[in-house]
């Protein structure tokens, strides 16, 4: 189908971040199947052995993701993709992702929690465990996209950044979005952004897997690539090697955080709609946030006015841009599909200083956009 | 001339963490003598590893080393395997991180054939952790969660990894340090998955509990049981309760290999894009 002369798609969303990935330069991708991710799986089986990449359906998620990450310590761009329970089960090896920096992408197909929760219906429940699933202190890029466009390309990006900073980066859907057919346009190759990983270009024999004296960033090297170098899951110094020593500890801790927190202008991502003059103001992401744009448009034509901020990337949480949106607002909504978790980081944002509401569903069915327009008239 | 160590040791990280006598010295030992006589570039072999007090092994090898999270490091070292096959892919573990948390990974790596080797360090007990029983303890002996003896039968890994589909599956002993090393070789340049089993002495763990708190005491009580697969064939049931076979147990030259598998496939499907 051609629209205007340009190619368009018409794709589930977990077909576009199959072939967003292979877009990107993903060529190793370790999977266990589970609804309603599975699609990524199957498509990336099908995509991967054609570019000369590798597919491997890994006997269980832990096992995915120890893949994942030694693919990607040997030079691979790798991704893998799961749900809830899965997600659970890959937490301790994402962690181990962030101590070693070893750069990939998960993807999150959200689903109705917790435990097997209901594996056929979306939820937004995982947005917390996102940022605080894995055991200890961390820095977290995670980024929600809301339309299949913006999948293609904050898949593309999801991997920009997992390079560019070293580290796993989550992609969070749900199911709605996963299994939601919706017209995409394939950027031509060469049109958009590729980022990789800085390499290190020194005497192998000298290589330091950990070199941060001039950059938060270490160069990488990939193994077998003339070094031999150590990794381990253990706090390391410079040489990659064990280290109890705590000022190094609290530096290193320090430098992780700040290679995320201090560059969140190449990391942010918010788009707003129809804020101008807004007095109330909605925030919402991923799936729901179309609901609500549908609300916030119903409420404009009745002369509400009413705008809206809709975080693309989720994690680090746009605390300032929420500020800036929020401060002079009558009213904050804010529609999450599940029982509570964005408005939290909302409330903070706004130094609980806005009156606040909520609107949470649980049970399978998305919110749908009258429910955020009938709390929109609530709050006008 | 004296055999050449150092190519492969980080002379820096030493002295190393295990206790005097420990078993896993040989282990090592063996696997820098089977480097050698391949003739293995250090820069060529990733060594990949688990937790516990045999995974601590990489760290002093001086080759491409990576020290995962417990039990993981079957799949860590698949990632790395998959994605540049022209290299050597090695897996060291214990007995509890091997064949108890890692079980899964152990026996699906054995199923798909993929060319790596995985060592597993079995002394019978988790050392690091405090002496716990693991699923290689024997039945009635001791350990720290088992302080009226063992109510757990054990594994017998040569025959759990040849059930699971492993192409080459050897075991050796710790005291018979040159049959490891002859072991560890074979099984270096076993295309396909090879798993070694090295049965070895934790004396700090496994035998104070177990009167042998001497590590000499515990390599002797290895060594007195272990047996030639020739005489093991020979032996009667109540004969073999008390010995275990040692040297190549199972062998298997014609089972595909995973990463060949695929490849073949990639070429394929080129032929059919191009034609």
């Amino acid at each position: 189908m051609t629209d205007n002369g340009h190619n368009v798609k018409f794709w589930p969303g977990n077909i576009v971040v199959a072939e967003a990935a292979i877009a990107a330069g993903c060529n190793f991708f370790g999977g266990y199947p589970i609804t309603p991710s599975s699609e990524i799986a199957h498509h990336m089986s099908a995509l991967l052995p054609r570019h000369g990449g590798h597919f491997i359906q890994m006997e269980d998620e832990i096992g995915a993701m120890g893949s994942v990450i030694g693919a990607s310590l040997a030079g691979a761009k790798a991704l893998t993709a799961t749900s809830g329970p899965g997600m659970s089960l890959k937490l301790e090896n994402l962690g181990f992702g962030y101590m070693v920096e070893a750069p990939c992408v998960v993807v999150n197909v959200m689903r109705g929690g917790p435990s097997t929760g209901l594996p056929t219906h979306p939820a937004q429940a995982d947005l917390m465990q996102a940022r605080w699933g894995t055991h200890g202190d961390h820095p977290t890029i995670a980024i929600a996209p809301s339309f299949h466009q913006e999948i293609y390309m904050e898949t593309i990006r999801a991997f920009n950044l997992a390079e560019q900073f070293r580290m796993p980066v989550i992609l969070l859907l749900d199911e709605v979005l996963g299994h939601l057919s919706e017209g995409v346009i394939p950027p031509e190759p060469g049109s958009f952004e590729i980022i990789n990983r800085k390499m290190d270009t020194g005497d192998p024999k000298t290589f330091l897997p950990y070199n941060v004296e001039k950059e938060d960033v270490p160069p990488f090297r990939p193994y077998f690539d003339g070094a031999t170098w150590h990794t381990t899951g253990l706090n390391h110094d410079a040489t990659g090697f064990p280290t109890t020593n705590p000022e190094y500890i609290k530096s290193d801790m320090e430098r992780h955080i700040r290679k995320v927190l201090g560059n969140r202008d190449k990391i942010d991502k918010v788009e707003y709609y129809m804020a101008d003059d807004a007095e109330i103001g909605v925030i919402s992401f991923g799936s729901t946030a179309r609901a609500a744009m549908a609300a916030v448009k119903k409420a404009r034509e009745a002369g509400v006015k009413v705008g809206m901020l809709r975080p693309v990337t989720v994690w680090p949480f746009p605390k300032d841009q929420v500020y800036e949106f929020g401060r002079d607002k009558k009213y904050l909504v804010v529609p999450e599909f599940n029982m509570g978790q964005m408005v939290y980081e909302v409330e903070r944002a706004v130094h609980f200083d806005r009156p606040i509401k909520r609107v949470n569903k649980v049970g399978g069915v998305p919110i749908y956009p009258n429910e955020i327009l009938a709390a929109i008239e609530e709050v006008a | 001339m004296a055999f050449d160590y150092m190519p492969y040791i980080r002379q820096e990280k030493m002295p190393h963490m295990w206790c005097p006598g420990c078993g896993i010295g040989t282990v090592m030992k063996s696997m820098i003598r089977s480097f050698s006589e391949l003739e293995w570039a250090p820069e060529d072999i990733a060594v990949v590893s688990g937790i516990g007090c045999t995974s601590r092994l990489p760290g002093y090898l001086n080759v491409n080393t990576l020290h995962t999270t417990h039990g993981r490091a079957i799949s860590f070292a698949t990632g790395i395997k998959m994605h540049r096959q022209d290299k050597h892919v090695v897996v060291i573990s214990g007995d509890g991180d091997g064949s108890a948390i890692g079980g899964n990974h152990l026996i699906h790596a054995a199923r798909r054939n993929i060319d790596i080797t995985v060592i597993i360090n079995n002394n019978n007990i988790y050392g690091m952790t405090g002496g716990q029983y693991s699923p290689t303890t024997p039945l009635g002996a001791k350990a720290a969660t088992a302080p009226y003896g063992n109510l757990e039968p054990s594994f017998d890994l040569v025959k759990l990894l040849t059930g699971a589909g492993a192409s080459f599956v050897a075991r050796g002993q710790v005291g018979n340090g040159k049959q490891v090393a002859q072991l560890l070789k074979k099984a270096f340049e076993h295309k396909g998955f090879s798993f070694v089993e090295i049965v070895s002495n934790c004396h700090t763990q496994f035998g104070r509990r177990n009167k042998m708190a001497d590590p000499m005491n515990m390599v002797n009580w290895i060594n007195d049981r272990a047996v030639s697969e020739r005489k093991w064939e020979k032996m009667s049931d109540d004969d073999r309760a008390k010995h275990f076979p040692v040297g190549v147990l199972h062998e298997d030259t014609e089972r595909p290999e995973y990463c060949d598998t695929y490849e073949k496939l990639i070429a394929k499907l080129a032929e059919q894009q191009s034609a």
